[in-house]
C-alpha cells in the first residue's frame, strides 16, 4: 500500500494496483455523473462562487470540468486538462472571476469526490484507503493544474496590459523647433523612468533639442528613487546639451520631494505646462506675438 | 594617440578620435591649455562623439580644462556626449558641473557665438 502511493506521487505511470483502482473509481464516477455533477454546481452556489456567471453556465462549465476531471483521472494526462484550463480561464477572466475561486471551485469537486467514495466504500475500510491513496494524489495534480493554468493565463494578461501601456505612456514630442515636450502620465515604476530616459535622450538627440518641458502634472506620486532618476534624467540631458524645465509639480510632489531631500536646485521648475513652453521659448528665443499686434506693428 | 586640435577663426576645436588613455588626456590638457593662449583664442571645443566610455578620470580632466581654459580667459565647450554615456555618468556622479555642453560640433560652436555676443558668458576674467 505504501509502495502505492508513493508510485503514484512520483512516477509518471501508476503501478498496476494504482491503474486498477483508478479504473474503478473513473467507472464509478462515470455511473454517478449527474448526481455528482448536480451535487457540485449546487455546491458552487451555496459558496457563493462564480458569482459573476449565470446559474446555466455554472452548470455547462461544471458539466465540462467534471468530463475533463475524470478524463485526467482515467488517462494519467494532464495535457488536455491544462488546455481546458487555459481556455477556461481565457473566457473567465475578463469577466472578473477571481483565482480563490477557481481553486475553489477545484477544492469543491475535489470533496464531493471524495465523500462520494466515502459513502460508497465506507464498510470497507481497507478499500476506501487504497482508493483514497490512488485518488489523492490525482486529485490533488488536477487541482493544482487548474489553478496553475489559471494564474498563469492571468499573469500572461497582465505582462501584456503592461507592455501595452508602457508603449503607450512615454511620447517625446516635438512642439517647436529645438523644443521637446515629453508629457508622463501615471505611475513612474523603475523601469518606466529608464525607458523614459532612454527615449527622452535620444529624442534630444535625433531631433536635436535645446530645451526639453517635462511635465508631470499627470504623476500623482513620486518617491525619492523615482526623483533622483528625474534629477539624473536633467543632468544627463544636460551633457548632451539640453536644458530642461520641469512643470506641473503637484502640492503632494512638491512636498514629498522637500520632504525627502531630493536635491533641486539643479531642476528648472515652472508652475504649469504653459508656463514651462513660455519659458522655453524665451530661452530659445522665440516670441509669441497676437496676429492683429503683428500687423498693426508692420 | 595624439588628439588633433585645429584652430578655427577664434575658436580651439579637438577632436578626439579613439578612447584616450589617462596620458592621452593630460597631454590634451597641456596641450589645450598652451594653445589657447597661443593664438588668442576666445573659445575651445572637445568633441567627444567618438568616445562610447566616459570615466571618471576622463570627466575630471575634461572639467579641469574647462576650469583652466576659464583662467586664461577663454570659453570651453564639450560637445557629442552620447545619450548612453551622458546617463551612466550622471549616474557615476560626473556631471561635469560648471562646464558648458552642447549637442554637437555645430551647436558648440553656435554657443561660443552667442556667448561672445553677450560678453563671454560667465567668463571675461582679462584676456590671454
Amino acid at each position: 500500500m505504501k509502495e502505492a502511493r508513493s508510485h503514484a506521487r512520483i512516477s509518471e505511470v501508476p503501478s498496476e494496483l494504482t491503474t486498477a483502482l483508478l479504473r474503478e473509481l473513473v467507472t464509478h464516477l462515470r455511473q454517478h455523473r449527474t448526481q455528482l455533477r448536480e451535487e457540485w454546481a449546487q455546491r458552487i452556489t451555496e459558496a457563493k462562487l462564480l458569482t459573476a456567471m449565470t446559474k446555466e453556465e455554472v452548470f455547462a462549465e461544471a458539466t465540462s470540468v467534471y468530463d475533463n476531471y475524470v478524463e485526467a483521472l482515467e488517462t494519467g494526462t494532464f495535457e488536455a486538462l491544462q488546455a481546458y484550463a487555459r481556455n477556461l480561464s481565457e473566457r473567465i477572466i475578463p469577466r472578473g472571476v477571481q483565482t480563490d475561486e477557481v481553486v475553489g471551485i477545484v477544492l469543491l469537486l475535489r470533496d464531493v469526490l471524495a465523500r462520494s467514495l466515502f459513502a460508497r466504500y465506507h464498510a470497507d475500510f481497507e478499500k476506501l484507503n487504497r482508493i483514497l491513496d490512488a485518488y489523492e494524489p490525482a486529485a490533488n495534480r488536477i487541482a493544482i493544474t487548474v489553478a496553475v493554468g489559471f494564474v498563469q493565463e492571468r499573469e500572461r494578461t497582465i505582462r501584456e496590459q503592461q507592455e501595452a501601456i508602457r508603449e503607450l505612456s512615454t511620447p517625446v514630442l516635438q512642439v517647436r523647433e529645438r523644443l521637446l515636450i515629453l508629457p508622463i502620465i501615471g505611475v513612474i515604476d523603475p523601469q518606466r523612468a529608464r525607458q523614459l530616459t532612454e527615449q527622452l535622450l535620444r529624442g534630444i538627440r535625433t531631433n536635436r533639442a535645446r530645451v526639453v518641458v517635462i511635465d508631470i502634472t499627470g504623476v500623482a506620486a513620486m518617491d525619492s528613487n523615482v526623483a533622483n532618476h528625474l534629477v539624473l534624467t536633467v543632468e544627463a540631458s544636460r551633457l548632451l546639451g539640453a536644458t530642461v524645465i520641469v512643470t506641473g509639480l503637484s502640492p503632494e510632489i512638491a512636498q514629498t520631494l522637500v520632504n525627502i531631500g531630493v536635491d533641486l536646485t539643479k531642476m528648472n521648475t515652472v508652475g504649469d505646462l504653459q508656463g514651462g513652453i513660455e519659458e522655453a521659448e524665451r530661452l530659445l528665443g522665440y516670441k509669441v506675438v497676437p496676429v492683429v499686434k503683428a500687423d498693426a506693428v508692420n | 594617440m595624439a588628439v588633433p586640435i585645429l584652430k578655427q577663426g577664434p575658436y580651439l576645436i579637438a577632436s578626439v578620435q579613439s578612447a584616450l588613455t589617462d596620458a592621452d588626456l593630460l597631454e590634451l590638457r597641456n596641450a589645450l591649455v598652451e594653445k589657447v593662449g597661443r593664438f588668442r583664442s576666445r573659445g575651445v571645443i572637445v568633441d567627444v562623439t567618438a568616445l562610447d566610455v566616459m570615466d571618471s578620470f576622463a570627466s575630471r580632466t575634461l572639467r579641469d580644462i574647462a576650469h583652466m581654459i576659464r583662467l586664461r580667459g577663454a570659453e570651453t565647450v564639450i560637445v557629442g556626449i552620447q545619450p548612453e554615456v551622458a546617463f551612466t555618468m550622471v549616474q557615476l556622479g560626473l556631471t561635469l558641473e560648471g562646464v558648458a555642453t552642447a549637442l554637437d560640433l555645430e551647436e558648440g560652436l553656435a554657443y561660443l557665438d552667442r556667448a561672445a555676443k553677450t560678453g563671454g558668458g560667465e567668463t571675461r576674467s582679462g584676456g590671454a
